[in-house]
């Protein structure tokens, strides 16, 4: 598992400590399983392990929750496990994040459609940093995407993710709200994660990086790199209160890699509104509050229809710009 | 000196007796994880995550319990190589090629001995390596773009061919099988998935474990199968332990350059991010043979050719904690896992690590000085309880080994689907092992092809397609021109000495260890 598991298992990690969990609605889970779509130690795994412990902590489900790796395809195995085989399973939910939507709308979960899953709700989201070395010339965001302009060929951009992958469309995204028309001729180099991609920042081989705000931080602190702009609607919130957004240099583009989950599609209404108001009570708890401070994550509160449409809204955009630069047709 | 003093303060925060049973507890299933076929040492860290979660161990306590389950797996390793010609984990795999044949010849108890020592050895010098070194090693770890990572996979492919006994022809097949395998899944330079047949489970690849497991552990019961324990396996009746336990002083000594040269290549090998520990055993192993090989007998039972990997593969273990803690970077899967555990404990490593959390750095370097300290006492003792396995007889042992295996791959992906990749992995071992094509290189070809690939194409994007940098800085023109040596010297000093001699290189050769 690259970057994108590893980051959204962090993550999820955080903000699964959140507890909590109403037991209005009659339902309660006789056996609750949390699937990680990853293998044991992959970023969806942590999500799913510490979510699972605080809600079992908090008393929000009986006994305890089970963690269930199901490997594969980037998230695609579960996903066709759920679709096809777990369909009406009410003590069901499963991890997610960009990484999902990502593959959903470049059909890389071959047959399968957002509409086959019930979308519960998200629990953070850690906002995309464009960055450049220390020493870099560059000092806005503007200045990259002139750099760019001028000539395409200069500037290697290096990420976590695959060619299509989230780290490489927040580039894209920027790129494109600045004016840059043929976004194919934008080099990104793929890299096992972020901090292999930072690592080359600084040994040279790249001229700017593209990853999350909590990949970033400790290079930033250390003064190795500068972040360029931070693509959030406004500035983050404590140590990451000093970078600058892209909409105040100008560019107006958001990319935020949001964690949360889904639960199987044919699930009763009463399932259904038991996990959302848990991954809501877990989302407002004090705990799940400092997990997010430690780790950089930034609000993103949103739960079941307001959820589901920004899943829509998430996936149609990345087939959007896929479109684009022909990834898909 | 500062290190020093820092180290004091360490072995201070690690000499508790919570962090020692902790270290105890975790270099013992560490052992035990690592000697088991399909598990590894990144799935043994991953398992006991949640176990130390549920304990709610601080930071500290926690990381050293993992950490100790990381060396203890790499020591672990070995066991089943040596044992059962079955890697306990990729990085073992070099061991299986002198470490079996010695146990076939009855010095299972020496090999295990002398793997331990070196083991020891490697892992004690890379963590001193890890306490004085760090800041400089990140320096050179940077200066590794991806044309130098490219020369340096290329020259461990250039050496492949000197590795194989009988046919270098047949290795070359057997590692273009490998490369071949690793071509299956998402390209990530293009994002398209390539020879997945829409199948998912294939998006990912082939993981190394499913095709060490399949072409080792289960090709050998297919093996067994079709002999109907007439013959062959492990457990073969007349194998007798008539080697010592202890290895004589000789042999110690004999040994000491192979395991000095094998921590040396290995430690490097792990602090750079891109390479790891199974390219540091492997090269280890192909250097070792290169320098000392005089007789040939590398491949038939040599002490040094278990020295050596050994050695090789522990340094990697220390050396790939440098990146991972001054610059959080992962060189390798478990050093992965390792960083996502800091990191849910609110530790991020970079470069601050050192200045802002000195207590559990150093904590955790005092706690791989009293593991591997611990693995070394505890693995001699029991040496000639694993010899006994020997012992076992073999329609017990391949039905052991056969249920050890599928539970392992089960037990990590969850997926049938692995089962079935595991048979066919199996089928196709065995039957390379009929036709003498050796099965390492196959393995070697899956692991490196894919990281050789992948840094070639990202230099290519880097340099707008122009061949001339891949050859642009003194690091990689040196790794090519030890590349091109190492594949061209063999072939012409092969050419001397079969004049004189008169013999084909092939006659003089000793039996395929598989």
């Amino acid at each position: 598992m690259t970057s994108l598991a590893f980051r959204a298992s962090i993550t999820a990690a955080l903000l699964l400590a959140v507890p909590a969990l109403a037991q209005d609605g009659g339902f309660t889970p006789s056996n609750p399983e949390c699937i990680a779509p990853a293998a044991a130690g992959g970023g969806w795994d942590f999500t799913c392990r510490q979510v699972g412990k605080t809600m079992q902590d908090l008393e929000l489900v009986p006994g305890t929750v089970q963690v269930t790796n199901m490997a594969g395809g980037g998230g695609g195995v579960a996903y066709a496990e759920v679709v096809n085989k777990r369909n009406d399973s009410n003590d069901t939910f499963v991890a997610a994040s960009t990484a999902t939507t990502t593959r959903l709308a470049q059909g890389a979960y071959p047959g399968n459609t957002m509409d086959q899953v019930r979308w519960l709700g998200s629990v953070g989201a850690d906002y995309g940093v464009i960055a450049v070395a220390a020493d870099s010339e560059m000092e806005t965001l503007p200045d990259l995407m002139d750099a760019i302009k001028s000539d395409p060929t200069s500037i290697s951009i290096g990420g976590g993710s695959a060619v299509g992958g989230w780290d490489h469309l927040k580039v894209l995204i920027a790129a494109d709200k600045a004016g840059i028309e043929d976004l194919r001729q934008i080099k990104y180099v793929a890299f096992d994660g972020g901090g292999e991609a930072v690592t080359q920042l600084l040994g040279g081989s790249l001229q700017a990086f593209t990853g999350d705000a909590s990949e970033a931080k400790g290079f930033v602190d250390s003064g190795d790199i500068k972040v360029l702009a931070v693509l959030a609607p406004e500035r983050l919130d404590g140590d990451f209160a000093d970078f600058e957004t892209a909409k105040e240099q100008g560019i107006d583009a958001v990319g935020a890699n949001w964690r949360g989950f889904y639960a199987p599609g044919g699930i009763s209404e009463e399932a259904y509104e038991y996990w959302v108001g848990a991954i809501e009570e877990t989302y407002a708890s004090e705990e799940w509050k400092q997990v997010m401070a430690q780790n950089g994550l930034a609000p993103l509160d949103l739960s079941g229809e307001e959820f589901n449409q920004f899943v829509a809204d998430n996936i149609q955009e990345i087939q959007e710009i896929s479109k684009e630069i022909g990834l898909i047709q | 000196m500062e290190a020093l003093s820092s180290l004091a303060d360490g072995f201070s925060v690690a000499f508790t007796l919570q962090n020692l049973f902790l270290a105890f507890v975790g270099c013992f299933l560490g052992t035990i994880i690592g000697a088991l076929p399909g598990l590894g040492p990144s799935n043994g860290v991953a398992i006991l995550i949640p176990l130390a979660f549920t304990l709610g161990l601080p930071a500290t306590p926690a990381i050293i319990l993992l950490t100790s389950v990381y060396y203890g797996a790499m020591y672990g390793g070995r066991i089943s190589s040596i044992l059962l010609n079955i890697p306990g984990d990729e990085p073992a795999m070099m061991t299986t090629l002198d470490g079996y044949p010695m146990a076939m010849k009855g010095h299972a108890g020496e090999a295990l001995a002398i793997s331990g020592i070196a083991s020891f050895i490697g892992s004690f010098v890379a963590t001193w390596g890890l306490v004085f070194l760090a800041p400089v090693l990140v320096a050179i770890a940077l200066l590794f773009g991806p044309a130098e990572y490219f020369a340096l996979y290329v020259l461990a492919f250039a050496t492949l061919g000197g590795l194989s006994a009988k046919n270098q022809a047949k290795s070359a097949l057997a590692a273009a099988i490998g490369l071949g395998i690793a071509m299956i899944g998402v390209d990530g330079q293009t994002g398209v998935p390539r020879f997945s047949f829409g199948e998912v489970h294939l998006y990912d690849g082939i993981d190394f474990l499913v095709a060490i497991v399949g072409l080792f552990a289960v090709s050998e019961v297919f093996l067994f199968l079709e002999h109907r324990g007439e013959r062959s396996g492990p457990g073969e009746d007349k194998v007798k332990i008539t080697g010592r336990i202890m290895p004589p002083v000789s042999m110690l000594k004999d040994t000491a350059g192979a395991t000095g040269r094998g921590t040396m290549i290995g430690f490097v090998a792990g602090v750079l991010p891109g390479a790891g520990a199974s390219l540091g055993s492997f090269l280890a192993y192909a250097f070792e043979k290169k320098w000392s090989d005089k007789d040939k007998s590398f491949g038939t039972g040599n002490p040094k050719g278990i020295a050596a990997p050994e050695a090789g593969n522990n340094a990697s273990a220390g050396g790939a904690l440098v990146p991972m803690l001054a610059l959080g970077v992962p060189g390798s899967g478990t050093t992965a896992v390792l960083l996502a555990m800091l990191l849910a404990l609110n530790i991020t490593p970079g470069p601050l690590l050192f200045t802002q959390n000195a207590d559990v750095v150093w904590g955790l370097i005092a706690a791989l000085f009293i593991g591997n300290v611990m693995l070394l006492i505890m693995n001699l003792p029991l040496i000639a309880l694993f010899a006994r396995v020997l012992l076992i007889p073999v329609r017990y042992l391949m039905p052991a080994v056969a249920m050890i295996s599928f539970v392992s791959v089960y037990g990590i992906s969850g997926s049938t689907f692995d089962i079935t990749m595991v048979v066919l992995f199996g089928v196709l071992g065995w039957f390379l092992r009929k036709i003498e094509v050796p099965t390492v290189p196959v393995v070697l070809g899956i692991l490196l092809g894919n990281a050789m690939e992948v840094n070639l194409r990202r230099e290519m994007t880097i340099s707008n397609g122009d061949l001339w940098a891949l050859i642009d800085s003194p690091i990689s023109i040196v790794l090519w021109l030890l590349a091109i040596g190492g594949f061209v010297f063999p072939i012409v000093m092969g050419q001397i000495r079969k004049k004189p001699a008169g013999i084909s290189a092939t006659e003089k050769e000793m039996a395929d260890p598989d």
